[in-house]
This record gives structure tokens, C-alpha cells and sequence, in this order.
């Protein structure tokens, strides 16, 4: 039975527990009279049947899924002859992938040997036998489930409280789910990056002043020495963020002060909408248009005025990354301006001050730590910003601070050293785990400050 | 600024209506500055968009026609076996048609580019009409075929007959031969249905954006199911049911953190955890749309919560008030209330999801995919990565096939979004 086979199996076992726990509610209730003499409604005596009958089987199946694949590799490399398993992890690991080809019944190079023909027979024939076992355990779970539970139905049966507390617990799981995600974040790149601190030092990955993920496949190979210094990757994300937040700011703050201070609603109601459209533009485009229109531009101008500027400088990526934050710091700046009393700007208005002078001597102040907040979290958007550098910023790690040069960014970094071929015992790859801890580490602070900042802020005038 | 001796020595007295009156000019001019750099604020922005938008379009429109070359094909019995149409060699029938166009073409290097007008997909052309009008072996036949990429940026403008030979996809003499294919009027421009309807392709005139439609439309349809069930329950979980503990507020900060995680660490989850730790299959929708739910579950989850907060509290007493259980008045009275709003954060989330790559790219989205995926579990990409893949080739035509990718990536942003502001408003209408 596949696997699709046995979930419809599943449905028709939980729909059929469904009307037998009803009908066997009514039953139970015709007798005293009727279906009020019941502790709740004859449905609930239904769901509870079908409850009991698909969520255990549903647990048990979603964790013979999830290991089902280890335990089998594990047992048939116990199997292995003696001179296959004793061959360094990561050949072994070679065998397993061709042993798991071979059964997926892919086309692998080069010559199978008896013995891991054998093994394919084996695993595929465990594989068989571990379906079939799901199969039997899974429907006979369903089905006693509902046999205990019509058993069970009596009209002192509190079947909705019961369907209540399980559907409770429901929503509980879903909301942890958040949870789950974050450890699931720290674990994996934090077990990765460990495996890669011990290849490469802390201390070498953070304050080391070259980049260049190369390892040597020969010791005597010229070139690529692998060195894994973080400096330079991290400055170039700083440059090109840097440059992001000099477009954005100015531009989304004067956007912000216009719009909720002068514009007439009729102006606003225009271009408020308008501005949020490139918060919604995917950044692929954005980077498409940063290599097709904005960095031949820079690079043209450069030319003219007489200076050399890279094709894939800094501030062609920088600038449309600034573009695409505009929307990002004018609403949030929006937010906080609003927040502002109004009596505070009548009181310096009828003070004689002038809008501006309002605006620069007693709106901004006060919004001041919500729009600090708001840049924090712009300047983490900008940081962790993918597909625009990965387009228009470069490849190579310079250690500079000229907005018209190359530089390079950890998550062209990390997109470039994960994507293609990979194998999860070099260097190479997992410096990009490293680097994944750095990224989301840096964020996480900001993020976190931000949001201190703006709660803090809110309180002061709610 | 201000000479109080003067004004003293003038009047015997300062008067502070004078020292207003005096810096009132200045005053104002800034006053004008100020407003005026605010609306430069706000057009620059605007005129960034709308830069983006023109060079796009103005990039992209041309992808949605394409060149097609009218050959009068002999289908020669000689060449096709009635009983054996697959097996017929139906790039010789196309040479001899083209070679029957100029029959001055004798050298092999010429005949080669020659051959090279028209593109390789003719011969697939020619055996399906072959397949479906059996009756017309033996005869001379016309058939349209799609003409070469760089024959279709030539009629397209965008290759300069000006520039030196050497540095020109096309030599002079392909060009006398398309010219005079023009004037015999054996070339037109029809709408391009292969972008439609076709995957990716290496040659620029075959490659099209169905695959990569079906492997979005996969992709979101995993994270459809998972996360706004997901979404909506941890939403109203956490807004009715959860008592104020820490638990929920380990709860809370953790969800608004994850929103503004990059989402290129949610690749990196999807890379350890799903491909390395559970085996699953590399560049397949189900890990796409695994990864992108756990993207887009804090948005949803965001957005469902404040419609919820929007539900007032009287609904809910009085639900209780008759009797009520918590979850019979949540399911009968708040989520009516609140689902509209519930929809329109998923839809966001699900617009957002739908523009994402870089997470994508780490599940190794990225491959080269020629078939058009068919489930779940087939190897896929997305619009998006789609875009990214093409931006990358050096073809001048795949330009404007990247453009208008764009295009209809945004269309079918504009068309989520405004199912969402459409869902937002009628929404506000009822409170």
C-alpha cells in the first residue's frame, strides 16, 4: 500500500468512525428519550470517534515517515561487508548514496558490486516490509481506536468537553510551531557552524582580513589556500547597507513628514498606495533592474566624469536596495509621527512656530526613538537582503570602503557557496552555515533592540 | 543677527514683534524649502518606480510576439515512411525547403548558417503536422516555424545593422537572406504561445515560463494548505484561548522575531532539517512550499491576530452569555467575524511567498528544468528563481524574456493584492 493509499484508507476509517460514534450516540439516547437525554449533542459523539481514530494513527505515521529511511540505512550498513563499512564516513557515505540510487532505481556510474546489489535487495526488500507493517499498524490502530471509543458512548459521556481540551491542544501546537522553527533555525546552523569552528577557528573566521572559500583538493595545489576570514564579507555587507540607508532614510523620513504633515488627503490617498507597491515588488526584480538599468548607468557616468567605477560596484547595489527600503522606513515613520499628540504640534504652532519648525523642534524629537527603531529594523532588512546583491554586488571579498568597487556580502556568500554541488564535510560549505549564524545573529540583535525601542516608545504616549 | 543696541538706540525699548517681524522672511523661505524637499521625497520615490516600471516594460512587450518564417516544405515520400513517421529525418525537409529559397548556397559553412535561421524546433514543428495531416505526404506543403533567437532580435530592433560585422550575431550575408525573406513576406510576427506553454529551454525561442507557472502554482498550493490552517489556529489560540503566562510570551516574542528574520536563514533550515536530516528530495515543491510556510506562517499569524483583535468583545459575551462554550463561540461567532481579515493576511503572506527566491535557491530550486512539472514531488522551479536563471544568460533575447517573466509575476502580485485590498475594504464596510 503506498502511501497515498493508506492516508485515503485513514479518511475513510475516520469518516466511517464519524457516523458509526454518531449513529451509536443516537442509539444509545433513543431509548430514554431522545437525543436531549444526552450529556452533548449526537455530532460531538461523532468528531470525538473520528478524533481517536485519525490523530493517533496520524502521529504514529507522520514519525515512521520521518525515520523510517535512517533506521533502514542503519540496519542494512550493518549488513555491509566488513571492508565496506570499515571505509572513512565520508566514502561510506558515497556507498549509501549509490545504495539509495540504485533503489530509487536511478542510473549510477561505474560497476555495482554484488555486495551492494545485495544491499539495494536489502533495503528495498526492508523498505517493502516496513510499508506493509506501517500499513497493518496504522489501520488496526484506527480501527480500535473507534471500537474502544463506540464502546465507551453512553449518554453521561462528556464527548464535547473531550473534543474541546483536543481541539485546545490543537491550536497550542500550532502556535508552538513558531517556537519549533526558531530552535529548528539555531540548531541546524549552529550544529553546522560548530562542525565548520572546528576546521577553522573562531577567532581566525571572525577577525581573519581574507576571504576566499577555497580548499585545497591537493596539499601542494597553488592558489588555494582556503582562508575564512569573515572582515571583509562583513564590511562589504556593512558598505552596500550603509549605502542603502543613506537613500532610504532621508528620502523615506522627508516621504513620511510630507505625506501625514502637508500632502491634502486627496495627494495622500494617491501616493501612499503608490509607495507601498515597492514594498511589494519582489527583490529578483529589483535586482534584475539594479544589473540592467542602475549599475551600466553608474558605471557609464563614472566613465564620463573620468573615474573608474566596477560594473558591480557597491553603490548599484546599495542604491536599489535603498529604493526598495524607502516604503519600509516611510511606513513605520508614518506610524510614529502619527503617534505623536496633536496637542504637542498645537502647542508649537500657537506658539508662533512655523509647520517646519514644528516638525523639526517638537514632532521629531518626540517620535525620534520609534523612528530610530524603525531604521534598526530597515538596516537589519538591509543586512540580510538576498537577491539584489546576489545580482548586482560581486563575488570576490575586497577589504575596502569605495562605494565604486566590488565588494561582496555573507549572503552572496552564502547563496554562492551553497548553491550547486555540495558535500557536508568541506569547509567550503559549511562556512556558509557560519556564516548563516553570523547573518542571523546580527539580525536578531537589531531586531530585538528595535523592538525594545519602539515598545518603549508607545508606552511613553499611550 | 539681531543689533538690540540699534533697534534699542531707535525705539528706547526692544519690542519682540520687531525681532519676529525681522526673521519672519527667513523663516518662511525655510518653511517653503522644508515643504518642498518632502515632495521631492516623495517624487523621487515615485519617479524610482516608475523607472522600474518603464524600463521593464519597455524591455519586455517584444517577448510576447514572436518571429515566424514561412517555409514551403516537400514532404518527399523518399524521406517520410508512411508506416514510420517518427523515424523521418525532418531537418533534411527543412534545409531542402530553406535551400530551395536560395539555391546559390553551396558552400558548407554557408549552408550551415543558412540552417541556422530558423529554429532547431522546426523539425518538431514539421513531424507534428505531419502526424496530423497524413494525406499531405507526397505534396508540397506551407508550414510557419519559428525563426531563430538572434533572427527575431534582428526583426525585434534590437540587433544594430550599423554596428561592425565581427561584433554582430548576425553576418551580412544572413541578413540579405532575412531581408529577402521579409520581401517575399515569408516572415511575420504572431503572438509567442511557446512563452506560455512551454518550460525552460537553452535556446531563447523555445524557452517559456509554464514550467515554472506550474512549479509556483505547486509550490503555493503546499503553502496554502499548511499555513493558513497553521496560521489561523496559532492566531486564535494565542488571541482567545492563551492564558497570560510566560509560555505565551516566549510564544509571542518568538513569532515576531521570526518575522524579520532574513529569509535566506529560513533556506538554510530548509537545507539542514528537511533535505539533510529527513532525506527529502532536493528542488521539489513540498520543501519549497515547507520552507516558505515557515516564512510566511509569522505574517499570517500577525495579520490573523489583529483581525481577531478586531472582532468586538461584545460578540463574545454575548456568546458566552447564552451559554456558550469558549470554543463553540470562537468557531460560531468570532471566526465568521474575523475571516475575511484572516484571508487577506494570508493572501499577503501568500503574495509574498509567491515573490520569494533566495530560500528557494538553497533547496536547490535552481536546476535547469526543461519538463513541466506535474506534481508535487517532481522536480521543479519557480517564476521567480525563473527569473534570476535568465537574468543570468548572456543572450540578448532572454532580456526580454526576463522582462516579460517579470511582467507576469507582477500581474499576478497586482491581482493578489487586490483581492486583498478588495477583501480589506468590504471587510471595513461591515464594522
Amino acid at each position: 500500500m503506498t502511501t497515498i493509499h493508506l492516508l485515503l484508507t485513514l479518511l475513510t476509517l475516520t469518516l466511517a468512525g464519524f457516523f458509526i460514534g454518531r449513529s451509536k450516540a443516537i442509539a444509545v439516547c433513543s431509548a430514554q428519550g431522545g437525543p436531549s437525554t444526552l450529556h452533548s449533542r449526537p455530532i460531538y459523539y461523532g468528531i470525538l470517534t473520528a478524533l481517536w481514530c485519525a490523530v493517533p494513527a496520524l502521529i504514529v505515521f507522520l514519525f515512521w515517515l520521518i525515520f523510517q529511511s535512517t533506521i533502514i540505512t542503519d540496519l542494512v550498513v550493518a549488513d555491509l561487508p566488513d571492508q565496506i563499512r570499515s571505509l572513512p564516513e565520508a566514502r561510506l557515505n558515497l556507498v549509501i548514496n549509490d545504495l539509495r540510487n540504485i533503489v530509487a532505481g536511478n542510473i549510477v556510474g561505474g560497476n555495482i558490486s554484488p555486495a551492494i546489489q545485495a544491499a539495494a535487495d536489502h533495503y528495498k526488500s526492508l523498505e517493502m516490509t516496513g510499508q506493509a507493517a506501517l500499513s497493518v499498524i496504522v489501520t488496526v490502530m484506527a480501527m480500535v481506536a473507534v471500537a474502544g471509543v463506540w464502546l465507551k458512548i453512553t449518554p453521561a459521556l462528556r464527548a464535547r468537553n473531550h473534543v474541546e481540551k483536543v481541539i485546545e491542544i490543537l491550536l497550542l501546537g500550532c502556535s508552538t510551531l513558531a517556537v519549533f522553527t526558531t530552535i529548528g533555525i539555531v540548531l541546524s546552523v549552529l550544529y553546522e557552524a560548530i562542525r565548520f569552528f572546528k576546521i577553522v577557528p573562531v577567532h581566525k573566521f571572525l577577525f581573519g582580513l581574507e576571504w576566499s572559500p577555497q580548499m585545497a583538493i591537493h596539499a601542494e595545489q597553488i592558489g588555494s589556500s582556503g582562508a575564512f576570514g569573515a572582515v571583509p564579507v562583513i564590511l562589504g555587507t556593512m558598505l552596500i547597507a550603509g549605502i542603502a540607508m543613506c537613500v532610504a532614510v532621508p528620502l523615506g523620513l522627508m516621504a513620511a513628514i510630507y505625506l501625514s504633515e502637508y500632502a491634502n488627503r486627496h495627494f495622500r490617498n494617491v501616493a501612499k498606495p503608490l509607495l507601498e507597491i515597492l514594498a511589494g515588488i519582489p527583490t529578483v526584480v529589483y535586482g534584475f533592474f539594479a544589473a540592467l538599468v542602475v549599475a551600466p548607468a553608474i558605471r557609464n557616468t563614472g566613465d564620463m566624469l573620468g573615474f573608474s567605477v566596477s560594473s558591480e560596484s557597491a553603490l548599484a547595489a546599495g542604491l536599489v536596495m535603498g529604493i526598495m527600503i524607502i516604503p519600509f522606513v516611510s511606513s513605520l515613520s508614518d506610524d510614529v509621527i502619527n503617534a505623536v499628540p496633536q496637542s504637542l504640534r498645537d502647542g508649537a504652532l500657537s506658539l508662533g512656530s512655523t509647520r517646519s519648525e514644528t516638525i523639526i523642534h517638537v514632532v521629531l524629537p518626540a517620535a525620534l526613538p520609534g523612528i530610530v527603531g524603525g531604521v534598526l529594523l530597515a538596516v537589519s532588512r538591509a543586512i540580510g537582503e538576498t537577491m539584489i546583491v546576489v545580482m548586482a554586488a560581486g563575488l570576490s571579498a575586497n577589504l575596502t570602503a569605495n562605494p565604486f568597487q566590488a565588494v561582496t556580502t555573507v549572503t552572496v556568500q552564502i547563496v554562492t557557496l551553497l548553491v550547486g554541488d555540495q558535500e557536508f564535510d568541506s569547509a567550503k560549505t559549511l562556512a556558509a552555515f557560519a556564516l548563516g549564524l553570523l547573518l542571523f545573529v546580527i539580525t536578531l540583535i537589531l531586531n530585538v533592540v528595535a523592538l525594545m525601542v519602539v515598545r518603549k516608545y508607545r508606552e511613553h504616549y499611550v | 543677527m539681531y543689533n538690540l543696541k540699534e533697534l534699542n538706540n531707535a525705539q528706547g525699548r526692544v519690542r519682540t514683534i520687531d525681532i519676529v517681524k525681522k526673521g519672519l522672511n527667513r523663516r518662511y523661505r525655510k518653511e517653503r524649502r522644508f515643504r518642498i524637499f518632502g515632495c521631492a521625497a516623495v517624487i523621487i520615490s515615485l519617479s524610482f518606480l516608475s523607472l522600474l516600471f518603464i524600463s521593464i516594460i519597455s524591455n519586455g512587450y517584444t517577448a510576447f510576439l514572436q518571429t515566424m518564417v514561412r517555409l514551403d516544405v516537400f514532404l518527399d515520400t523518399r524521406v517520410i515512411d508512411k508506416d514510420n513517421l517518427a523515424d523521418a529525418n525532418y531537418s533534411k525537409l527543412i534545409h531542402e525547403a530553406l535551400l530551395s529559397v536560395y539555391p546559390d548556397v553551396t558552400k558548407h559553412n554557408d549552408r550551415r548558417k543558412l540552417y541556422g535561421l530558423v529554429s532547431t524546433s522546426a523539425a518538431y514543428r514539421l513531424r507534428t503536422f505531419v502526424a496530423k495531416n497524413r494525406h499531405d505526404i507526397g505534396t508540397r506543403i506551407q508550414i510557419w516555424v519559428p525563426a531563430d533567437d538572434d533572427v527575431d532580435m534582428l526583426m525585434k530592433g534590437y540587433i544594430d545593422r550599423d554596428t561592425p560585422e565581427s561584433q554582430r550575431r548576425i553576418d551580412d550575408r544572413q541578413l540579405a537572406w532575412v531581408d529577402q525573406l521579409v520581401r517575399q513576406g515569408q516572415i511575420k510576427k504572431v503572438f509567442n504561445m511557446t512563452f506560455f506553454t512551454a518550460g525552460d529551454s537553452r535556446e531563447p525561442e523555445l524557452a517559456g515560463i509554464c514550467g515554472a507557472l506550474f512549479g509556483s502554482f505547486y509550490t503555493l498550493i503546499v503553502t496554502l494548505v499548511l499555513s493558513f490552517p497553521i496560521g489561523g489556529a496559532a492566531a486564535v489560540y494565542l488571541e482567545e484561548f492563551a492564558p497570560k503566562n510566560r509560555w505565551t510570551d516566549i510564544i509571542e516574542v518568538n513569532i515576531n522575531n521570526l518575522a524579520a528574520v532574513p529569509s535566506i536563514v529560513f533556506g538554510l533550515l530548509g537545507l539542514a532539517v528537511f533535505l539533510n536530516f529527513f532525506g527529502l528530495p532536493r528542488s521539489v515543491p513540498l520543501v519549497g512550499g515547507l520552507v516558505l510556510t515557515l516564512m510566511t506562517l509569522p505574517t499570517i499569524i500577525i495579520a490573523s491576530r489583529s483581525a481577531l483583535k478586531a472582532v468586538p468583545s461584545s460578540i463574545r459575551e454575548a456568546g458566552l452569555g447564552i451559554g456558550a462554550s469558549k470554543v463553540q463561540m470562537v468557531a460560531h461567532h468570532v471566526l465568521p467575524q474575523a475571516l475575511p481579515g484572516m484571508l487577506t493576511g494570508t493572501i499577503i503572506g501568500m503574495s509574498q511567498a509567491l515573490g520569494e527566491t533566495a530560500p528557494l535557491l538553497m533547496i536547490g530550486m535552481v536546476a535547469f528544468i526543461v519538463d513541466i512539472p506535474s506534481g508535487f514531488t517532481d522536480p521543479s522551479t519557480v517564476l521567480p528563481v525563473q527569473i534570476y536563471l535568465w537574468a543570468d544568460s548572456p543572450e540578448r533575447a532572454f532580456l526580454e524574456k526576463t522582462s516579460a517573466a517579470i511582467m507576469v509575476l507582477l500581474v499576478f502580485l497586482m491581482v493578489m493584492n487586490g483581492v486583498a485590498i478588495f477583501l480589506r475594504k468590504r471587510f471595513e464596510k461591515r464594522h
